[in-house]
Formats: C-alpha cells, sequence, structure tokens
C-alpha cells in the first residue's frame, strides 16, 4: 500500500511518519501531484497558521489537487480546518471541502476555560462508521489547537470544551480529526490503523 | 471533559538518564527511552526531557535522543536545557520534540520568547520558571535556583504569557525535593491570572498532594520525578486515585 503525506509548510510532519512506522506502513512525504494522486491513502497532517498555509498550497496548485482526489484522505488538526470552507484565523478562505465554519475558542471564563485548548480530550458521539470501530469505552485524543469547526451534518465525533465542537468530520472519501492521532497513546493507533483499512 | 495531566520528568546527561531510577523492568537503567516507554505504557499523559549536559557538542546527541524517543513513543513530549537560540528549537522540533522549554534564556532577553513563537507557534514553547520566595516575595531565580534575579514571579509570569508563551512550567525551588506538597498559593495566583496552562513542579510527596494542586493549586498539569523514578507513586495507581477522587483524568 502507498500512502502519500502532503508535504507543505507545516510543522511537525515527523510525527505523523513516525506513527505509520510504528504500525510498520511505508509513507512518502511528498509535493509531487502524480505521486499523491497515486497513493492508495493521503495524509494531510498540520500545524501552524491557515492563511500561510493556504497561501502555500496555492502557489503549488496543491489545493485543486487535494479537492479533486477518490482515495481515502485523512487531515489532521490544521488538515481539518483547511479542509473546511472558511477559518476566523485571519479570515482564510479555505478548501470548501466539508461546508463548515472554523471559529475560535471564547472562553467566558478564563479561569475555568484557557486557550488553547491543550491536553487530553474525549471523543463522544461516534458515528457508526469503520473509521471509528473498535476503540475503547472513553477514547481520549490529544489536542493542541485555539481554532475549532463547528458542529455540523458530516460531524462523526465530537468533543466538549467550552462548548461541543466537531473532533471528526467525513464527507465521500475525506474524513478529518482536529485531534493529533500520532500522539494519542492508543486510541490514536487504532483510529491510523482503521483508516489504513479503509 | 479535558483532563488534568501528569508528566514524569526525566534528567538527561549526554543521552543517559541522569537520576537513579527504581524499575525492575529496566534493563538498561540509564536508557531513556525505555523509561519513556515504560511510562507512556503506563498512561503518563506527557514526557518533559531536560537535559543537564552543560557543553555544545553534547547537543547533538540529544538531537539523535530526541529522534528515538519521538520513534518509540506515542504520547507528547517536551525538551528543556540549554536552549537559547530559535535554531536550537527548529533543530530539536525536526528531530521530533512536541515542545521545548526555555528557562534562564528568556530572562536573559525575553524577546527570544516572542521570536520564538512567531516562528513555530506558541503552542510549542514553554517557559519554565524557577521562583523562590523572600522574605515573603516571590522572585524569579536561574541557574537551576541558585542565582536570584530582580523579576517577580507573577509579573514575569504574565509578560512570558504576553510575549507568546503557549505553557508555564512553574517550580517552587522552596518546595522542590522536600516531598510536602505543591505550592498551591502561588499556582493558584498565578494560573487564576494567565490564559495559558500552568504546569505545576516542586514538591510532589503523596497522591493528595496531586489532589490538592489541581484543586487549591489550579494547576493543568503536575510535574513529578523522583516520586516516579524511585516506584513511591506508580501512575496508573495514581490516576486512579485522582479519578476516584473527582478529578478529571484520563484512563
Amino acid at each position: 500500500m502507498k500512502i502519500a503525506v502532503i508535504k507543505y509548510n507545516s510543522g511537525n510532519v515527523q510525527s505523523v511518519l513516525y506513527a505509520l512506522e510504528r504500525l510498520g506502513a511505508n509513507a512518502e512525504l511528498t509535493d509531487d501531484p502524480e505521486v499523491i494522486r497515486a497513493a492508495d491513502k493521503v495524509i494531510f497532517p498540520g500545524q501552524g497558521e491557515a492563511s500561510t498555509a493556504m497561501r502555500y498550497l496555492k502557489e503549488r496548485k496543491l489545493d485543486t489537487l487535494i479537492k479533486d482526489l477518490k482515495q481515502p484522505f485523512l487531515g489532521v488538526c490544521l488538515g481539518l480546518q483547511l479542509l473546511c470552507e472558511h477559518s476566523e484565523e485571519n479570515d482564510t478562505e479555505c478548501l470548501g471541502v466539508f461546508p463548515v465554519k472554523v471559529k475560535r475558542f471564547v472562553p467566558e471564563n478564563s479561569q475555568e476555560f484557557k486557550v488553547p485548548h491543550v491536553g487530553w480530550n474525549e471523543l463522544e458521539n461516534l458515528a457508526d462508521i469503520p473509521l471509528l470501530k473498535d476503540l475503547p469505552a472513553e477514547p481520549f485524543v490529544y489536542y493542541v489547537h485555539s481554532f475549532y469547526a463547528e458542529l455540523s451534518d458530516l460531524t462523526i465525533a465530537q468533543t466538549h470544551y467550552i462548548h461541543d465542537f466537531s473532533a471528526m468530520l467525513h464527507r465521500d472519501n475525506y474524513y478529518a480529526i482536529q485531534a493529533h492521532p500520532e500522539k494519542s497513546g492508543l486510541v490514536g493507533e487504532k483510529l491510523l490503523s482503521n483508516f489504513l483499512s479503509i | 471533559m479535558l483532563t488534568k495531566r501528569i508528566i514524569p520528568c526525566l534528567d538527561i546527561k549526554e543521552g543517559r538518564t541522569v537520576k537513579g531510577v527504581n524499575f525492575v523492568e529496566l534493563r538498561d537503567a540509564g536508557d531513556p527511552v525505555e523509561l519513556a516507554k515504560i511510562y507512556s505504557d503506563e498512561g503518563a499523559d506527557e514526557l518533559v526531557f531536560l537535559d543537564i549536559t552543560a557543553t555544545v557538542d553534547k547537543r547533538k546527541t540529544l538531537a539523535e535522543l530526541v529522534t528515538k524517543v519521538a520513534k518509540a513513543i506515542n504520547i507528547p513530549f517536551t525538551v528543556g536545557g540549554g536552549i537559547s537560540t530559535v535554531e536550537d528549537v527548529k533543530v530539536l522540533l525536526n528531530a521530533g520534540a512536541d515542545k521545548i522549554s526555555i528557562n534562564s534564556s528568556a530572562v536573559k532577553n525575553p524577546q527570544i520568547i516572542n521570536e520564538m513563537a512567531a516562528e513555530f507557534g506558541s503552542q510549542c514553547i514553554v517557559v519554565a520558571i524557577d521562583t523562590r520566595n523572600v522574605d515573603g516575595i516571590d522572585f524569579v531565580h536561574t541557574h537551576g535556583g541558585r542565582k536570584a534575579t530582580l523579576l517577580k514571579t507573577q509579573e514575569w509570569a504574565q509578560e512570558v504569557c504576553d510575549r507568546g508563551a503557549g505553557e508555564i512550567l512553574l517550580t517552587s525551588m522552596d518546595h522542590d525535593g522536600t516531598k510536602s506538597g505543591f505550592s498551591n498559593e502561588l499556582l493558584a495566583e498565578i494560573s487564576s491570572a494567565l490564559s495559558i496552562p500552568v504546569i505545576a513542579s516542586g514538591g510532589a510527596g503523596t497522591m493528595g498532594h496531586f489532589k490538592d494542586v489541581f484543586t487549591f493549586g489550579k494547576a493543568d498539569a503536575a510535574l513529578a520525578a523522583s516520586i516516579f523514578h524511585f516506584k513511591e507513586i506508580g501512575i496508573p495507581e495514581l490516576k486512579r486515585y485522582l479519578s476516584d477522587s473527582e478529578i478529571s483524568i484520563r484512563k
């Protein structure tokens, strides 16, 4: 199986590659459109700022390529946000794969809720789909983010921080997770291996 | 619900763990990767590696260790000790660290916090603050707590937050090594004033101390070294205790 991890100006891609390595999967970090198109699975990791990332993707025409792909595709963290329609982070038009808006956490009480949302929180209300099968009863995943995708019909898992938000989204061949599966212990490993089996 | 984090800290010198550890499972008591793997399997939420190697030529050993750790474990980890430039940070993040922590270098040159946060994002910049109470006032100390500064701890914490730090690791030198509990009053004051998470360090001796630091101390995470290394408290039993005490904890 060929796995392409999209290379762009995003931080900490290495951890995703190591996580795939631990699962015995061989992944290639690439921005070559041919390699990405030919892959069996595509992973779109991310950490960084939305408008800078979108500008980079557009300059290399990776934006149109991502929207055209037919194989199982997984966006991670900023990858989830970029697949949405629009982000409040520097008022950025995103890829629009998911017609969902990305907003900034606004804590009503800064003593109780800090931003960014950092640490382990629970995936709830899981959809009955292959990607989410055989997870433990209380699946905790590791988050680091200041922006979140709103709940929508495409939400396949939600998490509560200040309010409920889309922890994961899914449409057609596109899947996305706001948390970092590569840093989420056994739950993260299971999510990644489920994705590789789709 | 967001959970409180339990963070074992490993002291590293020339690529090996320094403080004695008491794990019968360990084949090599000085191997940080093996110890990291055990903590990760036991349910630690994060790890901190503190490099106490002084010399520059040993930095490469640290980067190599970071890569080995990143390949072996599937939970986040922070690397600190002797980091002073944007280039230092780049090397360690590229090697696979999730976050870095800076201490004395931030006191010496506060602008470096802004530069690091702008380059890599606040989420991976932890500012460690060593504090000591002098005649009723909390002052920032550097060089492992030996050198006093004129910075008041509360004011410095606010400043590093404003400059773009993503988290604060607050170590009370008055409590460190005493096993008499964390510095809950100061922690609560700082945690309540700041919009970023605070990791408490220094003073852990019993499971009750962890409960106190999460309730009275309002800490978002708690760090400890020797009590975990010497198995005075096991992470699974600590997490069960905290969970039974109505503290939100990852199981």
